[in-house]
């Protein structure tokens, strides 16, 4: 019984976890970038969705909409307010471009949190679940909305590979974090290919924002949490590999809940952590990295 | 510059503005020179982007206002100056140095967090700087004050502390929960922090004298966001009633419990639960918790309860978490004893704050004294302060508990089975 109800939970939240990590990873892979506002976003996505679907009155359906749309429109402020002018600036030092970067967006991911804090007050809170109620699987009582979480991060997912594998401009994105040189000597416009790769992460992290809102409920506290549990997932999995993110979110959620069932619900994160730290000493470049 | 040759009249043009200019001044500086005219200062800390941190500050304010429109402290108007503390302790010390030696504050009202507040307690006996906290619970606060009187005298405890809260939450319990629902078991379910440690131990020493088994025992990190395991856990070993001490988290713990359709009942202290804004943020999944708290809107504990919430949300567009309260009984318990002293010598201020005996919105209000186990806290009590329980229905906070004060009815939501 207890195993069925890890396995259950377990998957649901490795999946959320996937989706949150897999457009960080693509942002690394492709340019270079360690965003650490990528809790923020989270943030923003799942804030003003909840707002928008109870303030402004949209409904859970618009305020889903609104929130990833927030989620990505704060993506691009990211990029071109904070990371593009500062790997363009000519009196950052080439090789300290990627230190600026990391940074300037911690402070970014701070500003976010203080400023949602001011505007939404620190009080967690919880989106309305797309669909409600819960299905009895073999004996675990499980809430559909964990069941529908699951299956859109497996979708939203799935839809990502297709875009990376069996598109051209995918392809081209997968070429840009082999070697961005070549690929603008063969006449690609760069900056297209970042902007795109924005897009894609922007709405990744709304999706994700507003699906934790309506799964277990997000508060500005949870800011640094959020880019610390993507950021060891990502250097789990490998910096830039996504389907070693895939499979360290996996690792990480699966650990977290095996711990909080059998252990104990404080220990939740150490196990993981102390993987993390393993997995440094051993296999610096992760479990499926290529660098 | 005077020029010998200017006629007497335009010596007297010159001349007499600027006589007038400069008595007015002097009038002015001699006005200022009387102590009757300066305001009382009273440093006010809160936590703004937290809904119980930011009620501190709002309900200071009122409560100034209200002082001032009835002729302010010995004629003189009371200023409340406000800091953030950003719910940290270290911001919290630097707010009320500042407030003490450059804002120059007679006394100062702070934070609901016990962890703050007892960052500030030494710097209150270093400063000899009247200090009560309006929120926080831990019985420590007290506790050093019974230990060390001397140095500790400054401090007061405006609230509650854990083990009353913990007792309430027991009689509370006997009276509703054990005698009309029959419960024989609970689960105590609390966050680990400074005021739940002795929070938990009253509670597993009072819940079996009220009736109540106590199962198990669980604590959590207050960063916990997933509760699932720990809901599972409860539910196989099968309470009657969830008994929880939770301030930092509450939103979440109760929306995975309606989400999860969690079949038994939640009682006990959930701070989250106490304010207003608590039915929008959990998109009213709070039906049927509840929680301890200072009071409630509409329930008459005192003459002065109603008016101050309408009042309140009036102003404010919310009704006051619990330390909203507190705080604005706080500053017209200090405004008092400075009237009480005829000054604001600290010392003078503690020896009359000893002395209160004020009927605020939360109910009649002391302290114990240097004898008492716990030295300036308010005492606990029939006639006295008890708090009061209340339940979410409907998206309304109904009072269920003391029995007098009462305005619904305890109901429990389909779903949950127990107690029953």
């Amino acid at each position: 019984m207890t195993a069925l109800q890890i396995l259950i939970d377990g998957f649901a939240i490795s999946a959320l976890y996937a989706l949150a990590a897999v457009g960080f990873t693509l942002i690394f892979g492709v340019s270079g970038v360690l965003n650490l506002s990528h809790g923020g976003i989270m943030l923003v996505a799942a804030l003003i969705g909840w707002w928008a679907a109870g303030d402004l009155g949209l409904g859970v359906y618009g305020g889903t909409l609104v929130g990833i749309l927030a989620g990505l429109l704060t993506a691009y402020l990211t990029y071109f307010v904070v990371v593009r002018p500062i790997q363009r600036s000519r009196k950052i030092p080439r090789e300290e471009t990627e230190i600026f970067v990391l940074t300037g967006t911690l402070l970014w991911g701070i500003m976010i949190q203080v400023g949602m804090a001011a505007l939404f007050s620190d009080n967690p809170v919880t989106m309305r679940p797309l669909i409600r109620g819960v299905v009895d699987i073999f004996g675990v009582r499980t809430p559909k909305n964990e069941i529908m979480i699951a299956v859109v991060c497996w979708v939203v997912i799935g839809l990502l590979w297709l875009l990376i594998n069996r598109t051209r401009v995918g392809k081209s994105m997968l070429a840009a974090s082999i070697n961005p040189r070549g690929l603008t000597l063969l006449g690609f416009d760069l900056s297209r290919i970042y902007f795109l790769v924005w897009s894609i992460y922007g709405t990744l992290a709304g999706i994700a924002g507003v699906l934790l809102a309506s799964f277990l409920g997000v508060g500005t506290a949870n800011a640094g949490q959020l880019t610390a549990s993507a950021f060891s997932i990502v250097v789990l999995g490998g910096l830039g590999s996504v389907s070693g993110s895939l499979l360290a979110a996996f690792v990480v959620g699966y650990l977290e809940t095996i711990t909080a069932y059998l252990l104990n619900p404080t220990l939740r994160p150490i196990p993981a952590l102390l993987l993390l730290v393993l997995v440094v000493y051993l296999r610096p470049q992760g479990l499926l990295g290529r660098r | 510059m005077i020029d010998s040759k200017q006629t007497p009249a335009r010596l007297a043009r010159w001349l007499v503005p600027r006589a007038v200019a400069l008595a007015a001044a002097l009038s002015l500086t001699s006005a200022a020179a009387i102590p009757a005219a300066e305001p009382i200062k009273i440093g006010v800390i809160g936590e703004e982007s937290s809904v119980a941190g930011a009620s501190i500050t709002k309900a200071a304010q009122m409560a100034a206002d209200d002082i001032n429109a009835h002729g302010g402290v010995n004629g003189r108007q009371v200023m409340v100056i406000t800091y953030d503390d950003h719910s940290s302790s270290s911001d919290a010390v630097r707010a009320f140095q500042r407030a003490v030696t450059e804002d120059k504050v007679s006394a100062v009202i702070g934070s609901y967090i016990s962890e703050v507040a007892l960052a500030i307690e030494p710097w209150s006996g270093r400063m000899h700087m009247p200090f009560i906290t309006p929120g926080a619970a831990s019985t420590d606060i007290s506790k050093h004050v019974h230990d060390d009187y001397a140095q500790y005298k400054y401090t007061f405890h405006g609230w509650l502390t854990s083990a009353f809260i913990a007792q309430s939450i027991c009689d509370f319990e006997h009276d509703t929960i054990v005698k009309d629902f029959h419960a024989k078991t609970t689960v105590v379910m609390s966050e680990d922090a400074a005021w739940t440690t002795p929070l938990d131990a009253q509670y597993l020493d009072c819940l079996p004298k009220a009736g109540l088994k106590v199962l198990d025992h669980i604590r959590f990190n207050p960063d916990t966001t997933d509760f699932t395991p720990i809901f599972n856990k409860i539910e196989g070993e099968h309470p009657d009633v969830i008994t929880t001490g939770i301030s930092h988290v509450g939103v979440q713990p109760t929306v995975q419990w309606h989400d999860q359709r969690v079949p038994i009942a939640m009682a006990g202290q959930s701070s989250q639960a106490t304010t207003s804004t608590f039915w929008k943020d959990t998109n009213g999944d709070a039906e049927g918790v509840i929680t301890a708290s200072a009071a409630a809107p509409g329930v008459a504990i005192t003459p002065g309860t109603i008016p101050f919430t309408d009042a309140y949300i009036k102003r404010f567009g919310s009704s006051p978490a619990y330390d909203g309260y507190t705080t604005y009984d706080d500053v017209h318990i200090i405004a008092d004893a400075i009237k009480r002293a005829g000054s604001t010598d600290p010392d003078k201020i503690v020896a009359e704050m000893e002395k209160t005996d004020y009927v605020g919105t939360i109910g009649k209000v002391q302290f114990y004294g240097q004898s008492d186990q716990y030295t300036h806290a308010i005492k606990y009590g029939p006639g006295l302060v008890t708090g009061v329980d209340i339940q979410w229905q409907n998206g309304k906070q109904v009072t269920i508990w003391p029995r007098d004060k009462a305005n619904g009815k305890i109901t429990f939501p389909a779903a949950i089975k127990s107690p029953h």
